[in-house]
C-alpha cells in the first residue's frame, strides 16, 4: 500500500465525497458549501459532483439549518451540518444540545438523530474573542453527543467518515489552522475509519505523557522535538475523540512514564483538561510521581492584540516548562 | 394521493375523547399523580382534529408542547398517553418524555417539543426529506402565536419559501403567550402577515369551526402535493385553561372565557350535524358516555402499568 501525502483539507474533501458516494442519504448543507466551494474550500468541487439536491448552500441562519439538519435526521437522512466556524454554533447551540442530543431519550428510543455537525473549531489567528470559541468543553458535558478532533489528515479523514456512519448526533472539530497542513494518508481505494473513542500515540516516549488533541498535537510534537535536546523523552497521546474518551490508552502511557502534562486548546476553567485529570487520579492515583500539570488558554475572553492572544494561548515554551516542572527537572 | 372523507360523526367523536382525556388528565394532576408541566387544549380541539381530517395518515406531524391531543388525533391509544404522563414504561414516550414529549414513530408523530419556536426549524427538515425523497406528504407544523417572535421560526419560515418545502405552518393562535396577549407580545395587527414577509401564502381561519379548518387545510394541502411549497395558517382558537395546570389565567375576564366557551368547537360540530339529520341526542350521549370511559380506562391502565426499570437508565442515551 502506497501512501500519499495530502493536505487536511483534502483529507476532509475525500471523506466527504466518499461517503456522499457510497450513502444517497448523505447531503451537505451549510452557509457558502456548494457555489462558493465552501468557506475553507473543503467542499471544492462537490456541487458539481453531487448536484444541488445534495449540496446545499443556506442563508446565515445556523439555528434553522442546524434544525433542519436534525428534522430530515429524524426521518432517516443523514445530514452533514457545516458551520462556518463553531464559534458560530453557539446560535444554533439549542438545536445542537436541546434537539440532537435528547431526541433519543424524550422519544422513548423511537428517534436516533444520525447527524454530523462539523468544521472548524478553536482559535485560529487574530479573529478576535467572538470567532475564537474552542467549544469542545461546552459539547462534551452534553449526554447524547460525541465529539471529536482529528489532528492530522489521516485522523481527519477516517474520523469524518465514521461520523457520518455513526447513528447518534457526531460533532467533528476541525482546525482552521490545521487545514493546509500535510500528512500521510492510504491510498483512495481504502475506506479508511478511525473508531470514535480511540486515542492514538503519535510519539512514543519514557519520561513523560503529554496529553493533547487538535491544535495541541503538532505543539506537542515540536515540543517534545526540543524536549529530546534536553534528555527528556516524552510519550504523545493524541486523544483524536473527547467523548467517548479513550481512558485506557491514556492510563497505559501513565504506567509506563508516571508523569503527565495536559495541553489543550481550551479554557481552564471546566475544560477538558479537568475532566482527563480527574479521572487519572480517581483511577491511577498510585502511578503518579508528581502532580498532573495543565497548559490551556488563559482564562479572558480573546483579545485581539497578536502578543496578547500568544499570552493567552498555549505554546510550546509553555509547554515545556510544564513538562520540566513535572520531571522536576 | 388524497384520502378518502373522513366521518364527521367519527371526527366528532375525536373531539370529545381529546376533551375528556383533558379532564381526566387535569383531575389526576390535581391528585398530583403527573408530575412536572402539564398543558391542556381544551377548547382547541377543532384546529387538530380538522387538520387530521384533511390530511393523510402518512403525512408527517410535528407540534409544540401542548400535544396530548395531536398523538390522540394521529391515533395513539390514550392508554399510551395517560401513561406517559404518569412516567410509566408504556407511555407513548416510555414515560421518559413526559407531558410536553409525545412521540409516535409509527403515526408519523414527531413531537411534542417544549422549547418554543426550536421545533419549526425540524419541520422543516422533514419536509426537506420528503422533497429530497420525491414523496407527496405533507409536513403538519403546529405551534402556538407565542412562537412567532423567536429567532427559530422566522429562519424556518425562510428556509421553507427559500427551499419550497412542502409544508403547512399552524398557527393555533390562543391569543395568550402563556399569560402575555398577542397584543402585548406581537407588533402585528394579525399574525398571518408574518407569512407574507416570507412570501408564503397564508390565511386566517376560524379554529372553532371544524368544517372551515378542514376544507381550508385541504385546499391547501392538495395545492402542496401538485408542486411542493410550505403555506401558513392562523387559526384563531381559545383555550379555557390556563397556560399551564398551575396558571389560573387571572389575565382574561370570565366574561372573555364565556364568549368562547358558547362558541365551543364540540357543540358547534354537534348542532351541525343534528341540524342536518346526521346525529341524534342520544348518538351523541353515546359518543360522549364512550369518551369519559375510555378516558376513565386510561387512567386505570397508567396507574397498573410499571415504571420505567433502572436498569434501563443509560439505554437512550447512544445507539448503536
Amino acid at each position: 500500500m502506497i501512501m500519499r501525502e495530502i493536505t487536511y483539507r483534502q483529507a476532509l474533501n475525500e471523506a466527504l465525497a466518499e461517503e456522499l458516494e457510497r450513502d444517497p442519504n448523505v447531503f451537505l448543507m451549510g452557509e457558502e458549501v456548494a457555489e462558493y466551494n465552501g468557506a475553507y474550500k473543503v467542499s471544492q468541487g462537490l456541487l458539481d459532483r453531487f448536484g444541488a439536491e445534495r449540496i446545499i448552500d443556506t442563508p446565515i441562519s445556523e439555528n434553522g439549518f442546524a434544525g433542519l439538519g436534525v428534522g430530515a435526521a429524524m426521518v432517516g437522512l443523514r445530514p452533514i451540518i457545516e458551520f462556518m466556524t463553531f464559534s458560530f454554533s453557539l446560535v444554533a447551540f439549542d438545536q445542537v444540545v436541546n434537539n440532537a442530543p435528547n431526541m433519543l431519550t424524550m422519544s422513548g428510543g423511537q428517534f436516533n438523530i444520525p447527524i454530523t455537525f462539523r468544521g472548524p473549531n478553536g482559535p485560529a489567528h487574530q479573529l478576535g474573542a467572538t470567532h475564537s470559541h474552542a467549544t469542545e468543553c461546552l459539547y462534551a458535558n452534553i449526554p447524547g453527543l460525541k465529539v471529536c478532533t482529528p489532528a492530522t489528515p489521516r485522523d481527519a479523514k477516517g474520523l469524518l467518515k465514521t461520523a457520518v456512519r455513526d447513528n447518534n448526533p457526531v460533532l467533528v472539530l476541525e482546525s482552521e489552522l490545521l487545514y493546509s497542513s500535510k500528512g500521510m494518508v492510504e491510498p483512495l481505494d481504502v475506506d479508511l475509519t478511525i473508531p470514535l473513542g480511540e486515542a492514538e500515540v503519535k510519539r512514543e516516549g519514557s519520561d513523560v505523557t503529554i496529553i493533547c488533541y487538535a491544535q495541541t498535537v503538532p505543539l506537542a510534537l515540536a515540543a517534545a522535538e526540543k524536549l529530546e535536546d534536553e534528555d527528556i523523552s516524552s510519550e504523545i497521546v493524541d486523544l483524536r475523540s473527547i467523548k467517548p474518551l479513550d481512558e485506557e490508552a491514556i492510563y497505559n502511557s501513565i504506567r509506563k512514564t508516571h508523569r503527565v502534562v495536559i495541553v489543550e486548546q481550551d479554557r481552564p476553567f471546566c475544560g477538558v483538561g479537568a475532566e482527563v485529570c480527574y479521572r487519572i487520579q480517581k483511577n491511577i492515583f498510585d502511578q503518579l510521581d508528581a502532580p498532573i500539570a495543565r497548559v490551556s488558554q488563559e482564562d479572558v475572553p480573546m483579545p485581539y492584540n497578536e502578543k496578547l492572544e500568544k499570552a493567552v494561548l498555549p505554546n510550546v515554551d509553555k509547554l515545556i516548562g510544564a513538562v520540566k516542572k513535572v520531571c522536576y527537572a | 394521493m388524497q384520502p378518502a372523507e373522513r366521518d364527521e360523526v367519527e371526527m366528532l367523536s375525536l373531539m370529545l375523547l381529546i376533551r375528556r382525556f383533558e379532564e381526566r388528565a387535569s383531575q389526576q394532576y390535581q391528585a398530583q399523580k403527573i408530575g412536572g408541566f402539564c398543558h391542556l387544549y381544551i377548547g382547541q380541539e377543532a384546529v387538530v382534529v380538522g387538520a387530521v381530517a384533511a390530511t393523510r395518515d402518512d403525512d408527517y406531524l410535528i407540534t409544540a408542547y401542548r400535544d396530548h391531543a395531536h398523538a390522540l388525533a394521529r391515533g395513539t391509544s390514550p392508554d399510551a398517553c395517560m401513561a406517559e404522563l404518569f412516567g410509566k414504561e408504556t407511555g407513548c414516550s416510555k414515560g421518559l418524555g413526559g407531558s410536553m414529549h409525545y412521540f409516535d414513530k409509527a403515526r408519523h408523530m414527531y413531537g411534542g417539543h417544549a422549547i418554543v419556536g426550536a421545533h419549526v426549524p425540524l419541520a422543516c427538515g422533514l419536509a426537506f426529506a420528503c422533497k429530497y425523497r420525491k414523496e407527496d406528504r405533507v409536513t403538519l407544523c403546529f405551534f402556538g402565536d407565542g412562537a412567532i417572535n423567536q429567532g427559530a421560526f422566522h429562519e424556518a419560515l425562510n428556509l421553507a419559501a427559500l427551499y419550497k418545502l412542502p409544508i403547512v405552518f399552524i398557527c393555533e393562535n390562543n391569543l395568550f403567550a402563556m399569560g402575555t396577549s398577542v397584543k402585548r407580545s406581537t407588533s402585528l395587527k394579525q399574525i398571518v402577515d408574518r407569512a407574507e414577509g416570507y412570501d408564503i401564502p397564508g390565511e386566517i381561519v376560524d379554529g372553532m369551526n371544524f368544517r372551515e379548518v378542514r376544507d381550508k387545510l385541504k385546499e391547501v394541502v392538495t395545492s402542496i402535493r401538485k408542486e411542493p411549497h410550505p403555506a401558513f395558517m392562523e387559526v384563531r382558537t381559545y383555550r379555557y385553561r390556563g397556560h399551564s395546570m398551575s396558571d389560573p389565567a387571572s389575565y382574561r375576564t370570565k366574561d372573555e372565557l364565556e364568549k368562547y366557551r358558547l362558541d365551543d368547537p364540540i357543540i358547534r360540530l354537534r348542532a351541525q350535524l343534528t341540524r342536518e339529520g346526521k346525529l341524534t341526542n342520544e348518538q351523541f350521549d353515546n359518543i360522549d358516555k364512550q369518551a369519559k370511559q375510555t378516558a376513565n380506562d386510561s387512567v386505570k391502565f397508567a396507574e397498573e402499568s410499571p415504571e420505567p426499570p433502572l436498569e434501563k437508565l443509560y439505554d437512550y442515551t447512544y445507539v448503536s
